[in-house]
């Protein structure tokens, strides 16, 4: 098993620098913790683009196809209903409830959707247990990198972090 | 480190922070402090009683309203609607106002919108929540309002889908709760810096649970984004497909005055208009009740200021689009409405919407105006109150002066139109308040993001 270590930075261009000198090192970087979104962290990091919207997309139109057959059907089939001779089938007015709707089912897919790639709701993780974490989501900015096999004590890593600018290095404690 | 950010005297070198120098600590600070580690002061033990009074007063009316059935109102077998559709034009006009500031702004990538779309989504949910309440108060038979969806029931019967009640019990229902996930994820990474800063147990425990384990991952920070712009992008077409769909409660019925076609754009814009305009009231006091000076700068007023001028003009053009189609259809219902609107009965009122939604707003084509917070706010307020004119003189006009002479009545308001008027003000002046001493009013991320990109902090 390896270790994995977090390291604390003071700012985003000391977390960049940081992260992309690591990278250029071969070191295996696994995520990093920041109090706002930091763009350039995405190609660092290899994160990949998220397919969130395809979901939203599929589960929209669903919703408003559906929304619209539950219209055709009860208008037509189930409750004709003749309102001086207007069509059963009134299409242009069908429109509007499946575009709400379908907005709607949208916005909750995507919202299960974003919950489950990111795994939330967790409410422990391990590098909650960083002594200093709570600034991740204030003032302060984390890389969290595994040490290679062959450094077993994660000397040369720990070392890495430090000359790479960290204020502080721990250990994370895998549960 | 102090709770409250120095705003720079002079010239602050950015726009849209009024510091030249600060650290994401102080920022945070000023945000979260006055909720984690000041009291709440007088003031706003002062706002809150007299918010609970409203509150009191409306559910006492709405009481009696439920009791009595709707004669308890000055609507009469001619003037059918009456302030009840007016408030709920109104109030969902500002939650739409509330969505586009805060999406299309977020589309637009205006930077300056961290300071203000928190407060502007906010706004959106407890304003859609209360227009909500409007038809269902107007039904007569509020207890049956369940017979809009369609359930499975023993009378064997399904919603009118051709009658704009159902478009609007959609709408409504699906703007509401789009609207709260969009709150709920816009405020999400704000949560954990809460359950981060939190200094009781209590506190820890209630925005941990809410912020789900956020960490700040840049994982999750990249699929967040996605998500967040995403929905951005939805809620444009929804906000105005919604207040199209208000507009067409109009449109689509064969009244003079109400069957336009410039209708559902005509409210789109008019809602935009009274949503900028409460957001901009909103700001100030929030801007001076937390002192928020430093991150609500002088110039998001005159920004806002610019939009309120542009859309004024875009009302007073849609005003003047139904007088002129009015004469030049030469429809003898349509060219008598439209001199009762400047000669009849409510023509005060009319005269009255005109100053305040065309003519006064014009002062904002100058800068001093638009950089001076307290005449911006003033005007700001005409605004509003103009916008519910406006939507009061629809129903009343067209209603009291339509087709046949012999209909022709005039509304005059009672005790509980006028309660049900002012209360529901204090019903969101209560949610309001209670959300200023909870959660963060201004999105403290994106205004960290904002200091990092500007080079400030």
């Amino acid at each position: 098993m390896t270790r994995k270590f977090a390291a604390e930075y003071e700012g985003v261009e000391a977390l960049v620098a940081a992260a992309g000198q690591l990278r250029r090192d071969g070191h295996l970087l696994l995520d990093a913790f920041t109090p706002f979104p930091v763009a350039r962290l995405d190609d660092i990091l290899e994160v990949k683009p998220s397919k969130i919207r395809l979901v939203m997309l599929v589960a929209g139109l669903i919703m408003a196809a559906f929304a619209y057959g539950l219209q055709w059907y009860s208008s037509v089939v189930n409750y004709p209903l003749d309102v001086g001779g207007r069509p059963l089938n009134s299409w242009p007015v069908f429109m509007l409830v499946p575009f709400e709707v379908g907005v709607l089912a949208a916005v909750i897919a995507g919202l299960i959707a974003f919950l489950a790639n990111c795994g939330l709701p967790a409410l422990h993780h391990p590098i909650f247990d960083i002594i200093g974490f709570e600034r991740a989501s204030q003032d302060r900015f984390f890389l969290l990198v595994a040490a290679s096999v062959a450094d077993e004590q994660g000397n040369t890593l720990r070392h890495a972090l430090e000359q790479a600018g960290a204020i502080s290095v721990s250990e994370m404690w895998s549960a | 480190m102090s709770a409250v950010l120095r705003k720079t005297a002079a010239k602050a070198p950015h726009p849209w922070l009024a510091a030249s120098h600060e650290s994401y600590s102080a920022v945070t600070a000023a945000v979260s402090d006055p909720i984690l580690k000041r009291p709440a002061g007088t003031l706003w033990w002062i706002a809150f009683i007299i918010a609970s009074l409203m509150v009191f007063a409306t559910i006492v009316a709405i009481g009696v309203l439920f009791t009595k059935g709707v004669g308890v109102w000055g609507v009469n077998t001619t003037i059918v609607w009456g302030y009840a559709i007016a408030s709920y034009v109104w109030w969902i006009a500002i939650g739409s106002g509330g969505t586009l500031i805060s999406s299309m702004l977020l589309l637009t990538r205006q930077r300056w919108r961290a300071a203000t779309n928190r407060f502007a989504e906010t706004m959106t949910i407890f304003a859609v929540a209360i227009s909500g309440l409007f038809p269902i108060l107007h039904l007569g038979r509020p207890q049956y309002f369940y017979w809009l969806a369609p359930y499975p029931n023993t009378m064997l019967l399904w919603p009118q889908w051709r009658s704009a009640l159902v478009w609007d019990f959609w709408a409504i229902l699906s703007y509401l709760l789009f609207s709260v996930i969009f709150f709920y994820i816009g405020l999400l990474p704000d949560l954990a810096t809460m359950r981060d800063r939190a200094g009781t147990t209590v506190g820890r425990v209630l925005y941990g649970i809410f912020a789900l384990g956020w960490r700040g991952s840049a994982r999750h920070w990249r699929t967040y984004e996605t998500f967040h712009k995403t929905m951005a992008a939805l809620a444009v077409p929804l906000v105005v497909s919604v207040h199209s769909i208000v507009g067409l409660d109009f449109a689509a019925s064969l009244m003079p005055g109400w069957q336009e076609s410039i209708f559902p754009p005509y409210f789109v814009v008019g809602a935009l208009y009274s949503g900028f305009a409460t957001v901009v009231v909103l700001s100030a006091l929030l801007r001076w009740g937390m002192r928020l000076q430093a991150l609500i700068t002088i110039n998001h007023f005159d920004a806002m200021a610019k939009i309120l001028l542009m859309a004024s003009i875009i009302m007073t053009f849609s005003y003047a689009s139904e007088w002129f189609t009015a004469w030049y259809a030469g429809s003898d219902a349509d060219r008598s409405l439209v001199r009762y609107f400047f000669t009849g009965y409510y023509a005060p009122l009319y005269w009255l919407l005109l100053l305040f939604n065309c003519t006064l707003p014009q002062a904002f084509w100058f800068r001093t105006v638009r950089r001076n917070v307290l005449g911006v706010v003033a005007i700001c307020i005409f605004v509003d109150v103009g916008m519910w004119i406006e939507r009061i003189l629809i129903i009343w006009n067209t209603l009291s002066h339509d087709y046949a002479q012999s209909m022709w009545r005039h509304f005059h308001p009672t005790l509980s139109d006028w309660v049900l008027l002012f209360g529901p003000l204090g019903l969101f002046a209560f949610f309001f308040l209670c959300y200023v001493r909870v959660l963060p009013a201004v999105s403290m991320y994106e205004t960290r993001k904002l200091c990092h990109d500007e080079g400030v902090a």
